[in-house]
């Protein structure tokens, strides 16, 4: 028989629930995900640090877990809730079931509650504080808990998921990215440098970097600009991450100095970090983005494109500066989705081109911005 | 790109009759289409042969023309209406093909019309196997190994290279008819020369077998700058090798990782931008391999399809609707997501539950029919589930087909446990084959403990699936533990319902009664709970009151406004022979009845084909089976003043006692006037107290009883089950032996229900009569004169509006009886009455026949050819309003005649003998109009797919009590020029008379017998009436063998005499078209 799990909300909402993956109590901040599929993805991606995830798609685990879909090392999310777990795994890549995997890696997890309900209480009342617990069950205190956990606002949660090494990255995208074998060759003519800032990147936007043909080094989002240039970068990529940027100061001094000294591209926080290096503000959405359906206007086109989302945060239009210029838009409530500098080579989008989980729609941001490196070369040499 | 302001009006072709493969989805389509493009202010001209749509209701277009889809009918219309632009991608494959035959013919470039949506080369490059392969080669996509054949020597050259088994796919039919899978030589050789018959260009595909494969389909829309969505993608239960509209399937994909499902996506955007369909929505169907990361592709429907009516229910997605709208040049970004309000339609649906569709067969009424699941479809309708879980939605799935079963076994049809339960062997031969009952031996296999690995290798169905099915059996079994209902705590309880298992299951498990169950349940607290479905998981607030039920912790449903009434209308549920898209009709027209009214419409039903189920058609709908508890629990929850249960079919009606003893207010004729016309002492006495006649009759309980019944009212008779809709089991019987057979038959149909016996009146003509009556005063709506004489089954025969052979006196007679009964059974509502008219002593006498106080099938047909909305004025009064307050005196008798041909679904089951009698199989119905019937007649025939010949050969063989019919014919026939073919006794009759005949062999005495004529194709008409007595096996086969060739073949001697009428009539003038506004005076735009 599964143990009892709880999940108490800030606003003194509790579920009483299954426990699934690991034992014990956990606090972050309780979101929902509305993608169907890439549940392993989700898991592993680094920006969900202190965060637990609700997935809306009730039944979760059915082709169980493998090795390559994985976006970083571990999971990091705080807590995982559910509808129903899969007690079995069916999928021919598949090599263990969803269960042992969250428990093998400490990860907590919550099933058997009305996911639905909570989605809409976080719709109608925000991301909230909470805490899933499968040792103290009584909800008052568990309440309180949650209360009196830290969120994320202010909270630095990048220093939490930074590798502490430098790292050459060599790994291409898996062959599950094309359909069809007879896709022309990507890539440059030059093996331009990138030096990928890693705030938690997740591993298939290097993944994508290298397709494009970049020599690719990942460092620490705390490095300096100096020991970036020692590594004589052509270019300079900012990663997604977790929580709010405002906090990452280091980050967004970095940036500002290097802006103008080389080619820029950041994806989600990376977005956020060059928007505040710029002179914009962030603010915290709502309930944030999260799925793997949003659509995307980008200006350019007049075209729509279906994105993956992840963030909480976003860049306050009113605070553009007049050096920003918008190029992408979220559809459903006009958020900048995207912006590029009107005189500089940099460009970011709040969304995830490189998908995993989700549409591939947007992957050409990769090769606009091995086009950019182009153009740059012609305009310095 | 605001929309096209160069095109003013726009022809919509609909898809004709109810058939296999093309049912009420595409009313829905075409009804959703007419309302999208005349909100943005274009005229609509729309075609379309089936009365019975709501398409066709002379509200929905600006331009109605009920006609024959065929290229020069539409032809005719478009020379009249001259449109602008024709949108062909909304009407099924029928409408696909006209559409294809008028640019063929060169229609659209000599009007200057513009086809919306698809080109005709995009239809081409859909469409044909050979242009699709190379297109999908070119993008880089698999498509299975094969080639497009004409002929049988190189289709035996393609087997060389890929072997066998192997894929048969005629180009060009619909539902995939023809196609099948060929294991040897034989039935390779039978299955190509069958499809190539079939096929309209003569062509089939062979194609390497993929059988086993999982198979997925994935619904795409995209716009006119390239904006392209996945609305939903939907995974079949049943693996490749199973049509999939004979698949058991689930929405979303449960099994593809996101790595997967991307590659998926990805490839789906790429074949449509590849073929090009510039706007609306498509179908791409994949095969994955389940052991490799092989996918393939199998085909692309250009247009909207059966799937695309499934995928806009499971998500909320109005497909339809916005094709409609992209293809007069919106883009998707432009567009409102409805639901949502404050988002765009230019999104990915994501879903919070899963969708479970079953398919419903009714190989029952078709026995000689081979009952293997292929890759042609042979299912008759439908039914879609909503659940939190696979289980839950499956097992609701399961009681919401309506075949008695109650969920995944532990019902009264469960075989587990009974003396019947199937032993290993018998499991093993149901699993290895797919067909209609496969599901229930799954069942059997794991109560048997078979490894799920073991079932896995006999079905290939995924062990995802098997788990979950498996999970349900463990559930089951833990209420077996308990084995006392009071032994269930809150917490079982919650967790057996979150497990999708009925009341009457549990009550089934514990030995008790479902209101037992049911009153315990709710003791425990334990109830359903309501969510909304809403295209985005929740994401955003959703407007559109869509709802399903579960067993969580929250409800959505919104409370009730004191100062609205809320009625309540049940629907029909998945189409069946006997009940479909009629009912669907009569059920939305209650529900705008109540919106005309102020009142709060509340709609019930489990079919997603309907336009009933389309979130717009009433206040609050609810996606549900139709059980006595689903219907309860809504109820509960959202207290209705009133519930319709009349329009529905013999679904509702069957719920009816049981909703009203659990104190639902029924409105309309009563619930004790129901069962007193199902009542035959009862009514006995009534119609003995009217002064009416009825054949003399008798039921009977057993076969004693039966056979002192037969004894009293003598041969020939009419033996049938009580309480079962579209007279199954039902059958003549002319002597002693066929007695026998039909009454053991029907006593097994009728399962502890009576068995009805008739005297069959021979030689009588039918009279169809419905009416509304409000409790005071009653209207005839309508007066059907049937063509085939009583003892063809209603719905299988075509009929008349008005009567055309009856005199003023007979009309008069049906009228006060009609009336008569209206008032002595005090109906409130509807009511269709059959009555037979024989000439008995030189003069006619009227018999009632059937009494049914409910909405006919005859209904929306009477609605058409009257231009009166019959089912909203029937709806009004049953909440109240009386025809007097409506202004409501008469319905005038129509001065055209129309008249109503009935479809059948003979060409998909090969060698079934088509010969009508009283049990319904006809799956849809045409009209026909004209001012002169046998011109309205020709036109029914040739909208129900039958093209008389004006010269030729016609084989004529008849029963000897028609001989002397045959022979008026036959002189007919030999003055309009053509030659006579006949056996035996008809020739010699004919010879006296002094007609030419060209005798025939029997298929007993050899060569050339008629089927070889058929085979070589010099007959061109058969006039074949069954002998009352003997084995129908010869005559069976020639009716089979025309059927296969397509050659008008004619099984009632009525039907043929009209026919020679029809064809004297169309040598003498044109037929023309006419639109109902133009017939009925409408104000066109309104």
């Amino acid at each position: 028989m599964q143990k009892i799990a709880k999940l108490a909300l800030e606003d003194g909402t509790v579920f009483t629930g299954l426990s699934f993956g690991a034992c014990g109590e956990t606090d972050g901040e309780v979101v929902f995900n509305t993608s169907m599929t890439g549940y392993q993805e989700i898991l592993t991606d680094p920006s969900y640090r202190g965060q637990m995830v609700t997935m809306t798609y009730p039944q979760i685990g059915n082709y169980g877990v493998n090795e390559e879909d994985v976006e970083s090392w571990k999971p990091h999310l705080a807590g995982f809730i559910v509808r129903e777990v899969s007690r079995i795994d069916s999928n021919f890549r598949s090599t263990g079931d969803l269960d042992s995997w969250l428990r093998e890696r400490g990860i907590i997890g919550i099933c058997e509650i009305d996911t639905r309900r909570l989605t809409r209480l976080i719709r109608n009342q925000g991301a909230m504080k909470a805490v899933i617990s499968t040792e103290e069950l009584d909800d008052a205190a568990l309440v309180a808990k949650a209360q009196s956990s830290a969120g994320l606002v202010g909270r630095d949660l990048v220093r939490e998921v930074l590798p502490d090494q430098p790292q050459n990255w060599n790994e291409k995208l898996s062959a599950w990215w094309d359909f069809s074998p007879n896709t022309a060759e990507r890539g440059s003519e030059h093996a331009w440098h990138l030096v990928a800032l890693d705030f938690g990147m997740k591993r298939n936007i290097a993944r994508h970097l290298v397709d494009q043909g970049f020599r690719v080094t990942i460092l620490p989002g705390t490095a300096t600009a100096a020991e970036i240039m020692a590594h004589s970068p052509d270019g300079l990529f900012l990663s997604n991450g977790p929580g709010d940027p405002e906090p990452l100061q280091y980050a967004i001094n970095t940036i500002r100095e290097l802006l103008g000294q080389l080619p820029i591209f950041g994806i989600c926080l990376g977005h956020q970090l060059l928007g505040l290096a710029c002179g914009a503000k962030t603010f915290k959405l709502k309930f944030g983005h999260r799925g793997a359906n949003q659509p995307v206007l980008n200006i350019g086109t007049g075209r729509i494109e279906i994105t993956s989302q992840n963030h909480g945060f976003a860049i306050e239009e009113t605070s553009l500066p007049d050096c920003l210029e918008i190029s992408h838009r979220h559809l459903n409530d006009d958020t900048i989705a995207g912006v590029v500098h009107k005189t500089l080579p940099a460009m970011s989008v709040q969304y995830h081109p490189e998908a995993s989980a989700g549409p591939h729609d947007s992957h050409y941001l990769f090769s606009r911005f091995r086009d950019m490196l182009d153009a740059n070369s012609v305009g310095t040499s | 790109m605001p929309k096209r302001e160069d095109i003013k009006r726009i022809l919509l072709i609909g898809s004709g009759p109810i058939v296999i493969g093309q049912a009420c989805e595409f009313d829905y389509s075409g009804t959703q289409a007419c309302k999208a493009l005349r909100e943005e202010g274009y005229e609509v001209v729309l075609v379309n042969s089936n009365p019975a749509t709501i398409m066709t209701d002379p509200g929905l277009a600006d331009r109605t023309y009920i006609e024959p889809l065929t290229w020069e009918t539409v032809a005719k219309i478009i020379e009249r209406e001259r449109p602008d632009a024709l949108l062909p991608t909304l009407g099924g494959q029928t409408g696909l093909n006209v559409s294809m035959d008028l640019e063929q013919h060169g229609i659209l470039e000599k009007y200057g019309v513009e086809m919306i949506g698809a080109k005709p080369d995009v239809i081409n490059k859909a469409e044909d196997r050979e242009l699709f392969s190379r297109a999908m080669n070119k993008i880089g996509l698999s498509v299975c190994r094969g080639e497009t054949v004409t002929t049988l020597e190189h289709a035996r050259k393609v087997i060389e290279e890929i072997g066998l088994p192997c894929v048969v796919r005629p180009s060009f039919t619909m539902g995939g008819s023809g196609g099948g899978i060929a294991y040897n030589r034989d039935e390779f050789d039978s299955l190509v020369q069958r499809g190539l018959d079939l096929s309209p260009t003569n062509q089939v595909l062979v194609e390497e077998s993929i059988i086993g494969w999982k198979e997925y389909e994935m619904e795409v829309m995209r716009d006119m700058d390239d904006n392209v969505v996945i609305i939903c993608s939907i995974e079949n239960f049943d693996p490749m090798g199973v049509h999939t509209g004979d698949s058991i399937t689930v929405a979303p994909a449960q099994t593809l990782t996101d790595k997967e499902y991307q590659r998926m996506r990805d490839a789906s955007l790429a074949v449509i931008r590849e073929i090009g369909v510039e706007t609306g929505g498509s179908n791409i169907q994949f095969a994955c391999d389940p052991k490799t990361d092989r996918m393939i592709v199998i085909e692309m429907n250009p247009r909207v399809s059966r799937s695309s009516a499934l995928a806009s229910k499971a998500t909320g997605f109005p497909i339809a609707k916005i094709a409609a709208k992209l293809a007069i040049g919106y883009r998707l970004w432009e567009l409102p997501n409805d639901i949502t309000r404050v988002t765009k339609a230019c999104f990915e649906p994501t879903i919070d539950y899963v969708v479970t569709k079953i398919p419903r067969f009714a190989f029952e009424k078709f026995p000689e029919a081979d009952a293997t699941l292929m890759t042609q479809m042979k299912s008759v309708g439908e039914t879609m589930a909503i659940g939190r879980t696979f289980k839950e939605s499956f097992q609701k799935a399961l009681r919401g087909l309506e075949v008695g079963r109650f969920g995944f076994g532990c019902d009264h049809k469960d075989l587990w446990g009974t003396p019947e339960q199937p032993d290993l062997d018998a499991i093993r031969g149901k699993l290895s084959w797919p067909n209609e009952r496969r599901v229930w031996y799954v069942r059997y296999a794991i109560k048997s403990g078979m490894s799920m690995e073991e079932i896995h290798q006999l079905t290939g169905i995924d062990r995802w699936f098997l788990d979950q099915l498996t999970e349900i059996i463990e559930v089951e079994d833990q209420i077996r533990g308990l084995a006392a209902l009071d032994k269930i705590d809150a917490p079982m309880m919650k967790r057996i319902k979150r497990f999708g298992f009925s009341d009457r299951q549990i009550a089934t498990l514990v030995g008790t009664a479902e209101m037992k169950v049911r009153d315990y349940r709710r003791e425990l607290g334990v109830v359903a709970t309501y969510k909304s479905v809403d295209t985005c998981a929740a994401e955003f607030e959703a407007y559109t009151p869509y709802y399903y039920s579960t067993y969580e912790d929250e409800n959505e449903t919104p409370a009730k406004n004191p100062d609205r009434k809320r009625i309540m209308i049940l629907g029909g549920g998945p189409n069946r022979i006997g009940q479909g898209i009629e009912f669907d009709y009569c059920c939305c027209h209650a529900s705008f009845a109540m919106a005309e009214l102020g009142y709060e419409s509340v709609m019930v039903n489990s079919n997603p084909e309907t336009v009933s189920t389309d979130y717009d058609t009433s206040d609050m709908l609810f996606f549900e089976p139709l059980t006595v508890e689903d219907v309860l629990n809504i109820c509960d929850r959202i207290q209705p003043d009133g519930v319709i249960v009349q329009f529905g079919g013999q679904t509702p009606l069957n719920l009816a006692r049981a909703l009203s003893d659990a104190g639902v207010p029924i409105v309309g004729t009563s619930v004790d006037t129901i069962e007193a016309t199902e009542d035959r002492e009862k009514f006995q006495v009534i119609m003995e107290q009217l002064d009416l006649k009825q054949p003399p009759s008798g039921i009977a309980r057993n076969m004693a009883q039966a056979r002192s019944v037969i004894n009293k009212i003598g041969f020939p008779a009419l033996v049938r089950p009580s309480f079962v809709l579209g007279g199954r089991a039902m059958e003549i019987c002319y002597d002693d032996t066929q007695f026998k057979r039909f009454v053991t038959e029907a006593f097994i149909v009728a399962q502890g229900q009576p068995v009805l016996l008739d005297r069959f009146l021979e030689d009588a003509i039918e009279v169809d009569v419905d009416c509304i009556a409000d409790g005071r005063d009653a209207v005839i709506a309508g007066i059907m004169q049937h063509i085939e004489e009583a003892g063809v089954h209603t719905g299988d025969s075509a009929c008349a509006l008005p009567t055309y052979s009856l005199a003023q006196p007979v009309l008069d007679e049906i009228k006060q009886a009609t009336l008569a009964l209206a008032s002595r059974l005090n109906v409130v509502g509807l009511m269709n009455i059959q009555f037979a008219v024989k000439i008995e002593d030189g003069k006619p006498a009227v018999y009632v026949l059937e009494v049914n106080p409910r909405a006919s099938r005859t209904v929306p047909f009477v609605a058409k050819a009257t231009g009166k909305p019959i089912a909203g004025i029937a709806s009004k009064v049953m909440v109240g309003t009386s025809l007097a307050e409506q202004g409501v005196h008469e319905i005038p008798i129509p001065r055209t005649v129309s008249v109503k041909e009935s479809v059948f679904p003979f060409r998909k089951f090969i060698g079934v003998d088509i010969a009508l009698g009283p049990e319904m199989r006809s799956t849809g119905e045409v009209m026909g109009s004209s001012p002169r019937f046998s011109i309205a007649y020709a036109k029914s025939l040739l909208a129900a797919g039958i093209v008389l010949p004006d010269s030729g050969r016609v084989f004529v063989s008849v029963a000897d009590r028609a001989k002397e019919r045959a022979v008026n014919i036959a002189r007919d026939l030999n003055e309009l020029g053509f030659e006579i073919l006949a056996t035996g006794g008809t020739a010699k009759r004919l010879e006296a008379e002094g007609i030419p005949v060209e005798r025939v062999k029997k298929l007993v005495e050899g060569h050339p017998n008629l089927i070889d004529h058929l085979k070589n194709e010099t007959v061109d008409m058969i006039f074949n009436t069954p002998k009352g007595k003997g084995a129908r096996t010869d005559e069976g086969k020639i009716r089979a063998a025309a059927v296969q060739k397509g050659i008008p073949c004619i099984t009632t001697i009525e039907g043929a005499e009209t026919v020679v009428m029809a064809i004297k009539a169309l040598r003498k003038e044109d037929v023309d078209v006419e639109s109902l506004q133009e017939r009925f005076e409408m104000d066109a735009v309104k």
